[in-house]
């Protein structure tokens, strides 16, 4: 497969997965210290696919994604501190701290939003595209789901009504082998959840490396081309693992024996790092560039935790377009 | 005399109007195109303003609220149909989870300007799938505007409020008023969200009605007028914003109060309103507060069967004087 970032490029892609990682152990590890409550669902493992697909997007394009989607909000330019402060409900969250961590939005970089109803998001893509081509924009729509969302209704109407309609989506499958506990494999009537559904829509469908960045970049980069020259949407999807369990403490005992580990030597990271010593870049410029990931991590970490509360007053905000909740004179 | 149209006249006109304004508005939904829609609401419109902005859509309810979100939060207004108010359950998602939700938890970043109209309510025969008066479903939801016209000149003022909302607003049009008539709307007509209107006035007693139940509620206080009381109605238009106000103002002057309503007794939006007057309105009552609603049955198919289980104006009327002789 033609692949053909450059060494620069990519050492930047590494550290942005860097960050993430690291952005992702520390959510982890205030999760176990009590500073991030309700739940988190962390991506690490998952880099990858959010730095390789925002790599190959404009800054205008649209993403849609989960609540496993600290990564792609972070990869579309949410800093790791405000997405900590939204985990830690601190004001400076990046939602003030109404969102949590399953709902990370950066509107103004394109980050439409992290969804929480498994499958629900991929209609919206659908109608964030029709709107960019009723505009004219150019802009391209992405959606990003997990496995589990691909035996979901709104999948295949979304799907289905953006191949009738053209519409300049893609769709990006993060199969990650399971859905909560249970293996996708044993609910799912073919072998490749998203990619296998395609064709029923007369839609092209890649099934791809999503722990190899350069591959993700690629692939997006094409499929992004095709539905802005008119070609329609694409469904991808990667191949992935999530490393943590589903959510805060799960220990994920229902993997076979040999499975993580087995992920593990495909890690994004690892895999960005040989392909980043084939280019030659030196070992220095690698440790160089974990080392100012994991500096941007410890500064976010330190100015979540020195944050403030929300403003209690907060709560009655932001309903309307005026600002305000009112629902009745 | 006025030019007299129908309420199903009003709907496609009062799109057209936004339509001929605004170019980011656009429709979809089940044969809205060239078909005009089921019950004709959107005849015309697939003519003058063609396939970009008028879309047929398949079967595909989740799809259709589901995109017409991803478009609205994208710089598009769309108008989404969903033929049936009962089938608004297959995408209730969208509706219960995502458009409301959407602004508050992204801490206002994000804004949802779309309508989505529906064919609300009974009185046509069409079995409990087809016939629900479903309003309340949405009361239920914070995050949602309400909109429910009585008036040919209401679905065109209110559709153009509803249309030119940045907030996501759930229009019902209502079945049984399709058919009937009163003056159109001049141009340029809009009537804001969450004021009711006052659409008989009186002094005995007050009845607060929405879309179906406002005919029914004129025509019980007309025979009550034969017996020489004065009925006030207020139509309430919306749900959301829910204009207490006015309901409070005329309480204050008529001491009774008499809510119809075509959802169930059962969590029906009458005993919101209720509620707020007995706690704010506690003083001004001088009689139990009333309420004529739907009984808590799905919609049976028979007309004598479904009679015994909507608001009539008979039962309007009985209800009224019983309120009066307390
Ligand atoms: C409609 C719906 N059903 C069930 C759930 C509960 N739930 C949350 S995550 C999850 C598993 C989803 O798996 P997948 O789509 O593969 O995503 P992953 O967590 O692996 O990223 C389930 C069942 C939900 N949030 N929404
Ligand atoms: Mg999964």
């Amino acid at each position: 497969m033609a692949v053909d970032i450059g060494a620069r490029d990519l050492l930047g892609l590494y550290e942005q997965m860097s960050v993430i990682r690291g952005t992702e152990r520390a959510a982890h590890d205030l999760f176990l210290a009590g500073l991030v409550k309700g739940t988190t669902h962390l991506a690490a493992g998952h880099e990858a696919v959010a730095v390789g697909a925002s790599f190959a997007l404009r800054p205008d394009d649209y993403v849609f994604a989960t609540y496993r989607g600290h990564h792609h909000a972070m990869a579309r330019g949410a800093t790791p501190a405000e997405c900590l402060a939204e985990l830690m409900s601190k004001r400076t969250g990046v939602c003030k701290a109404k969102g949590g961590s399953m709902h990370l939005t950066k509107a103004s970089a394109g980050m439409l939003g992290s969804y929480a109803i498994v499958g629900a998001h991929l209609p919206m893509a659908a109608g964030a595209a029709w709107s960019a081509k009723l505009r004219g924009s150019g802009q391209v729509a992405v959606a990003f789901f997990g496995d589990g969302a691909t035996n979901i209704g709104a999948l295949h109407e979304a799907l289905n009504l953006a191949a009738v309609w053209a519409l300049p989506v893609l769709f990006i499958c993060e199969n990650n082998l399971y859905m909560e506990y249970t293996p996708i494999g044993s609910v799912t009537a073919v072998a490749h959840p998203a990619a296998d559904r395609a064709p029923a829509y007369l839609l092209p469908a890649e099934v791809i490396d999503g722990n190899d960045v350069a591959v993700v970049a690629d692939a997006v980069r094409r499929a992004a081309a095709r539905a802005r020259d008119g070609g329609g949407p694409t469904v991808l999807e990667a191949l992935t693992y999530r490393q943590f369990g589903h959510s805060r403490t799960d220990p994920a005992t229902y993997r076979p024996a040999g499975e993580l580990e087995s992920w593990l030597a495909r890690d994004p990271l690892e895999l960005a790092r040989q392909r980043l010593a084939d280019h030659g870049v030196p070992q220095a410029d690698i440790a160089a560039a974990d080392a100012r990931a994991a500096q941007v991590v410890a500064e976010a970490v330190a100015a979540a935790k020195a944050a403030d509360p929300p403003d209690p007053a907060d709560a009655l905000t932001d309903v309307w377009a005026d600002g305000g909740s009112a629902w009745r004179t | 005399m006025a030019d007299v149209i129908t309420y199903r006249e009003a709907v496609s006109e009062g799109i057209a109007r936004e339509m001929r304004r605004d170019p980011s508005v656009v429709c979809l939904g089940e044969d809205i195109g060239a078909a005009g829609g089921v019950f004709k609401t959107t005849a015309g419109l697939f003519a003058e303003f063609g396939p970009d902005r008028i879309k047929d859509t398949p079967i595909s309810e989740q799809a259709i609220v589901g995109m017409a979100m991803g478009a609205a939060m994208t710089g598009v207004r769309p108008v989404a149909e969903i033929m049936f108010s009962d089938f608004l359950a297959c995408c209730w998602d969208y509706l219960a989870n995502e458009i409301p939700k959407m602004r508050y938890m992204t801490g206002g970043q994000v804004k949802v300007p779309l309508v989505v109209r529906t064919a609300n309510g009974g009185g046509l025969g069409f079995g409990a799938q087809h016939s629900q008066s479903v309003e309340n479903w949405a009361l239920a939801v914070p995050g949602l505007k309400v909109v429910a016209p009585a008036t040919p000149a209401d679905v065109i003022g209110l559709l153009a409020a509803a249309i030119r909302s940045d907030d996501p607003v759930l229009f019902f049009e209502h079945k049984g008023l399709f058919a009937s008539k009163g003056e159109t709307a001049p141009d340029g007509h809009l009537v804001p969200l969450g004021q009711a209107a006052v659409a008989r006035a009186g002094s005995d007693v007050t009845i607060v009605a929405l879309a179906s139940t406002v005919p029914l509620a004129l025509a019980a206080a007309d025979e009550l007028a034969e017996g020489g009381v004065a009925a006030e109605v207020v139509d309430l238009r919306c749900l959301v914003p829910l204009d207490m106000a006015t309901v409070l103002a005329s309480v204050g002057k008529t001491s009774r109060l008499l809510i119809v309503e075509e959802n169930p007794y059962q969590g029906g939006w009458g005993g919101t309103v209720a509620s707020v007057v007995a706690d704010e309105g506690f003083e001004l009552l001088d009689a139990p507060i009333r309420r004529v609603a739907a009984e808590c049955v799905p919609l049976p198919f028979a007309d004598v069967l479904e009679d015994q289980v909507i608001p009539t104006t008979a039962k309007v009327v009985a209800a009224l004087r019983s309120l009066l002789a307390y």
